[in-house]
Order: C-alpha cells, then structure tokens, then sequence
C-alpha cells in the first residue's frame, strides 16, 4: 500500500499546489487560535476552508483540519465551533490534541475522523491505544523524538494508523507541553497558536552581523555570509559554564527522506511534510519530492536523491530523533 | 514547533547533518539588475513612477481583494520594499484595499522593510521562491515589524499575482505586444515577470 503523503496548506493558494503537486491528503486550519500555527496572514476563514476541501476532492485529495490548541477555560465554544465548521464544511477529519475536545468530537460529530495531533506528546502504545478506545482516534501524529525501532515498537502493539514528520522544521520537545515561548514572549504553540510569534521578533543588522531577537532577548548572533537565523529558544545559542552553543538543538530541518523505507517497514501509514508557515513554492516542491519518492519505493525504484537542503532551516538537514545521535 | 530559520551546526551533530550548500545555490540563482542600467534610473522622475505604480497596485487591488483581507491588522500599515540593487525604494500602504505607492531616494519609512534584489522581491509575488529560503540564504532582509513583513508575504502569496497579466490587462490593445515583451526579457533574464507555469491554477 501506497505510503500517504500529508501536506502543509497554510493559504488555499498552498492548498492548490500540494493538491497539483500530487498530495495525497492536505492539513490545514482556521484562521484563529484553535490552529498551532496562528501566523499573520495565514490560514483559512470558514468560506475558504468549504472551497478548500471541494476543491481536494474534486482532485481526488483529502483535507485534514488542525484543531490543536488547549481550549482555555470559559472560552471552550471557540474550539467546539471550529470541530463542528470542520465537519460542515465536509473535512476528512480533524487533527485534536486536548482530550476534552476530543470528547466533545466523538459525541457531536461521531462521523468526522479523529486524528491524534503532535500536540498531544502520545508517544508510547499504551496511550495511544487509550486515545483510541476512549475517543475513537483512528490515527495519531508521533511526536518528533520517536527512533524508527521505537516506531515499529508502537505499530506492533496498536491497530491505530500512525503519521510521522519526514520534512520541515524539528521540533525537539514534548509539544504541546513545551513553554520555552511563553517564558519570553507571553505566547505558546499551545494556548495561542505560535511560537517565538512574529510579533516578538526583532532582526538587527549590524554592518553585516545579524543579531535575531525574542520578546527582547538576544537569541542568535550571526556573520555576513552565515545562514539567517529564526529566533526560537529551543534552537538558540546560548553561554553555559564558559561554553556557547546550540543547548538544545541546533538549528537545522528534519529530512527522513531517506529513511522512507525503514518508516515503511515500521508499519508507518502517512508521511507529514511540516510547514504551514512556508509558500506555495515550498509546498509544491517538497510534495513533489516526497511523492516521487514514494511512488519510487511502490514500484521497487531507488529512492531518488533530494535537493531540499536550501529550503531548511539553517540550510542543513537531518534525521533527527529516527538515527537516534541525539535525545 | 517550528518558523522561519537559521545557523551553522554545531560540531556534535555534524555527522548527521547534511550539505549546507545551499547558501550558495540560492545566492547564485538570483539575477542582479545590470549596475550600470540602475546608475542610469537614478536621475528618473519618481513622482510620475509614483503615479503609476499607484494605479497599477489599485488595479491589483480591485482584481485581489483578498489580499487586504488577508493582512489583518496590518492592512493600514506602510511597508518599505526595498530593490537593493535599484536607487530607490518603493513605499507601499495598502490603506485596507486602497493602495498607494511613493517611490523614493534614501531609506524610505515604514513598519517594516523587506530588502533584497529586484530579481528576489519578483520571484516572491509570482511564487517562484519561497520567503523563507531566501530569508535563511540572506538574499532577503527583513527589518522593523516582523509580524507586519510576515503578514505581508503571506497575503501576497496566496494573490497568486501574476504581474504581466495584470499589466497587460491595462494595455488595452497594446496587450499582446506587452506579454511579448515581457516574455522575452523574463527568459533573457531570468528574472520572473509572471507566474511560473507550474503554479498556474487548475
């Protein structure tokens, strides 16, 4: 069986070009905070959203809508709105993280599919098989600090379909309960939608030196002819016990491109491409990759070799968690 | 979670870390308006240059509406966009669908600045690169309001923007004759003056 290919869309242009550009299934979200990527000038009101998916399945593609923020207390209707626009507006499923919400899904709108997102840091079979017996979750997002044995590990003792990060940025924490943001900004992934908001970046050019600023806080300083950086915490560069350096991680993109066939052998059902915040001309490109590579492994083909690396944060890539140099 | 981006790696994590050639290769792509053909737009008048940017971007305007929906609170703001390898910048504010465009000598004012070759801030309306590989290669700066400068490329991305179509809407009978002209300086060049032919919409 084919290997499904899951694309960013962060504007109904992006949409188009995952769709044309040979996109199984597309994720996607409204343009407010139930969406882990609230970015200015992003996302989908509810009319979009309806053109959106007819526009997918009219071109045999599937649209998942990304409901994966906390609802915070008093305003739940918020998020319950966006379950319900979702499911009117005709989407394949709904990716939920909080558990409530869940419950809500599962009793409102039993016929739209239940996805697990990242966001809910499910990382062992235990929970995710409690995610699918209590609220009928067909299918979870792994979080990015899986091994491909500890994948396989999970596939062996669920029947639940599994997705995972092949592409775009790394996350290297327990999303969805990760604050770095909210300590300098105010603002979390989880509760509003971004992190290291736009907002609260500053970039500073100094004669050719680069300074990248958070909420205030100097996060990255870089030369002329270094790579620009992104002001995240997680991907800082930081001065600890006389030494500096990337603490957490060091600023690059994830890339399993070549590990497609082992994520295959692992029981792996759905491929996810990370990026709503990137342009159409990303997303085409890097689904046209992901699904010549694909295609390639259903025909018993090599994998062909990718030119994503000028597309990555920090203009390098890696493996991540799946090779396991790192936790 | 995950953004726009950054830096070299560190020295622990070299062994799984692919080229980091792209710098290069984005760099390299990107044609630089011939320095001598700027020297020779220095003198021009920019107030007429002014006026017709500012139908042009109405015109665009009233076919996009969505744009301006799109940029949010930022729709009132003024953004100075900024051809490095041209001797003027072009000031842009949306005024919420009712666009104006003043082009100036010097740094210009604005929220934010979006700065980079002519060729690069071309390639972005029509789709052909993306914001935030140029970003990570420096090709393209940003400065002041990043949210404002983020919103902006958003909304302009998904325009789907195609600027010879547009013009040549404008040129009444003169339209083929534009598209010709415009399509031969996009393959002398390489410079993109309209929307690539893959991003075309079905």
């Amino acid at each position: 069986m084919v290997m499904e290919i899951v694309c960013p869309a962060g504007t109904p242009a992006s949409l188009r070009a995952a769709v044309k550009a040979g996109a199984h299934t597309v994720y996607c979200g409204f343009n407010d905070v139930t969406n882990a990527r609230n970015f200015p000038g992003l996302n989908f009101d509810r009319a979009e959203m309806r053109e959106g998916v007819a526009f997918a399945h009219a071109h045999g593609a599937k649209v998942l809508v990304a409901i994966n923020t906390f609802p915070r207390a008093g305003a739940e209707d918020i998020w319950q709105r966006a379950v319900a626009d979702a499911a009117a507006a005709g989407a394949d499923a709904v990716i939920l993280a909080d558990p409530g919400l869940l419950d809500y899904a599962a009793r409102n709108h039993p016929q739209i599919r239940r996805h697990l997102s990242v966001q809910a840091a499910a990382a062992n079979a235990d929970v995710i098989n409690f995610y699918a017996e209590t609220f009928g979750v067909k299918r979870v997002v792994l979080p990015r600090v899986l091994s491909v044995p500890e994948i396989a590990a999970i596939n062996a003792e669920t029947e639940v379909e599994t997705e995972v990060f092949v592409f775009g940025g790394l996350c290297v924490m327990a999303e969805g309960r990760c604050s770095l943001s909210s300590y300098a900004t105010g603002l979390s992934p989880n509760m509003n939608g971004v992190c290291s908001p736009a907002s609260h970046v500053e970039y500073r050019d100094t004669g050719g030196v680069l300074d990248a600023r958070l909420g205030g806080y100097t996060i990255h300083q870089v030369g002329k002819d270094e790579p620009a950086p992104y002001p995240t915490l997680c991907k800082g560069c930081f001065s600890a016990s006389g030494k500096q350096g990337h603490l957490f991680e060091d600023p690059v993109s994830l890339n399993a491109e070549q590990l497609i066939p082992q994520l295959q052998r692992a029981g792996v059902t759905a491929l996810k491409i990370e990026g709503r915040q990137r342009s159409r001309s990303y997303v085409a490109q890097v689904v046209r990759n992901f699904r010549a590579a694909v295609d390639a492994l259903e025909a018993g083909q090599p994998l062909p070799v990718g030119m994503l690396a000028r597309l990555s944060e920090g203009q390098a890539t890696t493996t991540g968690a799946y090779k396991k140099t790192w936790r | 979670m995950s953004h726009p981006s950054f830096a070299a790696p560190a020295d622990v994590f070299l062994a799984d870390v692919g080229p980091a050639d792209g710098l290069a290769e984005a760099a390299a792509s990107i044609p630089v308006f011939p320095t001598l053909l700027a020297r020779g737009m220095a003198p021009l008048p920019l107030v007429p240059l002014s006026l017709a940017l500012t139908a042009y971007a109405q015109r665009i305007a009233k076919c996009h509406p969505g744009l301006f929906r799109r940029l949010g609170d930022h729709a009132q703001s003024r953004f100075v966009l900024d051809p490095t390898d041209l001797p003027f910048v072009i000031c842009l504010a949306p005024g919420g669908g009712h666009p104006r465009v003043t082009v100036v000598r010097g740094r210009g004012e604005g929220v934010a600045r979006i700065a980079g070759p002519l060729a690069a801030l071309l390639g972005l309306v029509h789709g052909a690169y993306d914001g935030d590989a140029l970003f990570f290669s420096r090709d393209l700066v940003i400065e002041g309001d990043t949210a404002a400068a983020l919103a902006l490329r958003n909304a302009v991305d998904d325009a789907e923007l195609d600027l010879t179509a547009e013009l040549s809407t404008l040129s009444g009978l003169w339209a083929p004759y534009v598209q010709r002209i415009f399509k031969f300086a996009e393959t002398r060049t390489g410079v993109h003056l309209s929307r690539p032919e893959e991003l075309m919409t079905w």
